[in-house]
């Protein structure tokens, strides 16, 4: 048990993200609020990078930016997460755009942000 | 008064829905709200079946979500025991790819940013894609909000209120400057130190959205409407999709090319990495720009 959370502790960062993960995954599953439910999408994402960019991170080492002239590999952190992270950020922007836009759709159609109403609204107009 | 259990007050605070109606007044009342019967029981059989249900779900629901949370973490944390120690340095994600990238990326693209070298040279259809991911969810967007076709909706609700409002306006025209020559820097140096296109263009997105703030959306039209718009996405996009086919294909045939790496470490160097930095910038800058003035007042 010790050495479990021994080893917890040495990837601690990505206890972090498992963390956040969870919390932002109960928070999309337990709200029936659909812009909570949007946060808890966007904290799903924010684990997803940490986790990424700690992946990347190695001790003693310089950011990726060469500097004078040095271009040994084993003095600098890996830039490759750093790239990817760069993309999920942008997918992750682009999905939250559009999911709010359908939100405000709902919101004027429905004037309900809350899941089971509109669902039962709509369930009504359409004599189900 | 009678105790509330914890799950009642979860869901109170879980269900307390934001008083949109209040705060754009006028905008919404025109439409004729739906009403949501709320009779206890209902009168049908099927109904009152489907009620309990609901009600039913409702109550297991949030017990079912967080048991299902953490069994979701015990299992992911046993996955984490086996991941290598946070900052080791003989990982597997530490390669020769990378490696290469770090050892030979600033000889070859003429970065001394080694992101900026691999996300815009080595792996520069990615971002290219990334771009239009951008560009095809401001579309969506435009499809889903312009579409609703309200003619109230394109009142300027928030600026109208706002921008006769002496701090903001002050604040704004100290910032507004400084914000957007920031965001430039970022975009300019992206190939020399931290920044890139994605970063400056978010900064200089932000700058535009304080200044339609401030001194109202109808001034900041008469830069950004719809119409130069969608000609500066598809100008930075196209210069984008051709310069770099025309890279890929010259470096996969090894033809010679009128951009060369130049000297790491000067503003002009570093080949097509600067001009693509730009275009990104732009395309990015519009979009956050784009995305406010959609949500905020229904067009760009």
């Amino acid at each position: 048990m010790a050495e479990f959370f021994g080893r917890l502790w040495e990837s601690r960062i990505a206890v972090a993200a498992v963390v956040l993960f969870a919390v932002g995954f109960v928070t999309l599953l337990l709200h029936r609020n659909l812009l909570k439910k949007i946060i808890g999408l966007n904290i799903m994402d924010t684990a997803a990078y940490l986790l990424l960019t700690s992946l990347g991170y190695i001790e003693d080492r310089l950011s990726p930016i060469i500097r004078n002239g040095d271009v040994d590999p084993s003095h600098y952190v890996n830039p490759l997460p750093a790239g990817l992270v760069l993309t999920g950020i942008v997918v992750s922007v682009s999905v939250t755009a559009v999911m709010l836009a359908l939100t405000v759709r709902l919101y004027r159609r429905y004037h309900s942000l809350n899941l089971d109403e509109i669902y039962a609204t709509a369930q009504k107009e359409h004599g189900v | 008064m009678k105790r509330k259990n914890l799950l009642e007050r979860f869901r109170e605070w879980d269900e307390d829905r934001f008083d949109l109606t209040a705060m754009t007044a006028g905008e919404l009342h025109r439409k004729e709200p739906v009403k949501v019967q709320k009779s206890p029981i209902p009168d049908r059989p099927v109904e009152r079946l489907a009620e309990g249900e609901t009600r039913a779900f409702r109550r297991i629901f949030p017990v079912l979500a967080a048991v299902l949370g953490v069994v979701m973490i015990t299992f992911l944390l046993m996955t984490v025991v086996d991941l290598p120690p946070f900052g080791a340095a003989d990982v597997p994600s530490d390669n020769e790819v990378v490696r290469r990238y770090v050892a030979d990326g600033m000889r070859e693209t003429g970065a001394v940013n080694v992101v900026a070298g691999v996300i815009l040279d080595y792996r520069a259809f990615d971002t290219l894609g990334e771009s239009h991911v951008l560009y095809t969810a401001l579309t969506a967007v435009l499809i889903l909000l312009l579409s609703a076709g309200e003619p109230s909706a394109k009142k300027d609700v928030g600026s109208e209120l706002l921008h006769r409002d002496g701090i903001v306006t002050m604040t704004a025209s100290v910032l507004v400057p400084i914000v957007i020559l920031f965001g430039v820097y970022i975009i300019l140096n992206g190939h020399l130190g931290p920044g890139g296109g994605f970063s400056g263009g978010a900064v200089i997105g932000a700058g535009l959205i304080l200044y339609a703030i401030a001194f109202g959306s109808s001034r900041m039209e008469r830069i950004l409407n719809l119409r130069s718009f969608r000609v500066i996405c598809l100008v930075a996009l196209c210069f984008y999709s051709l310069s770099k086919c025309y890279s890929f294909f010259c470096g996969a045939n090894g033809l010679h090319t009128v951009f060369s790496p130049g000297v790491p470490g000067r503003i002009l160097s570093a080949g097509l990495i600067l001009p693509l930095n730009i275009a990104v910038g732009t395309v990015v800058a519009c979009t956050m720009y784009g995305l406010y003035s959609l949500f905020q007042r229904g067009r760009i």
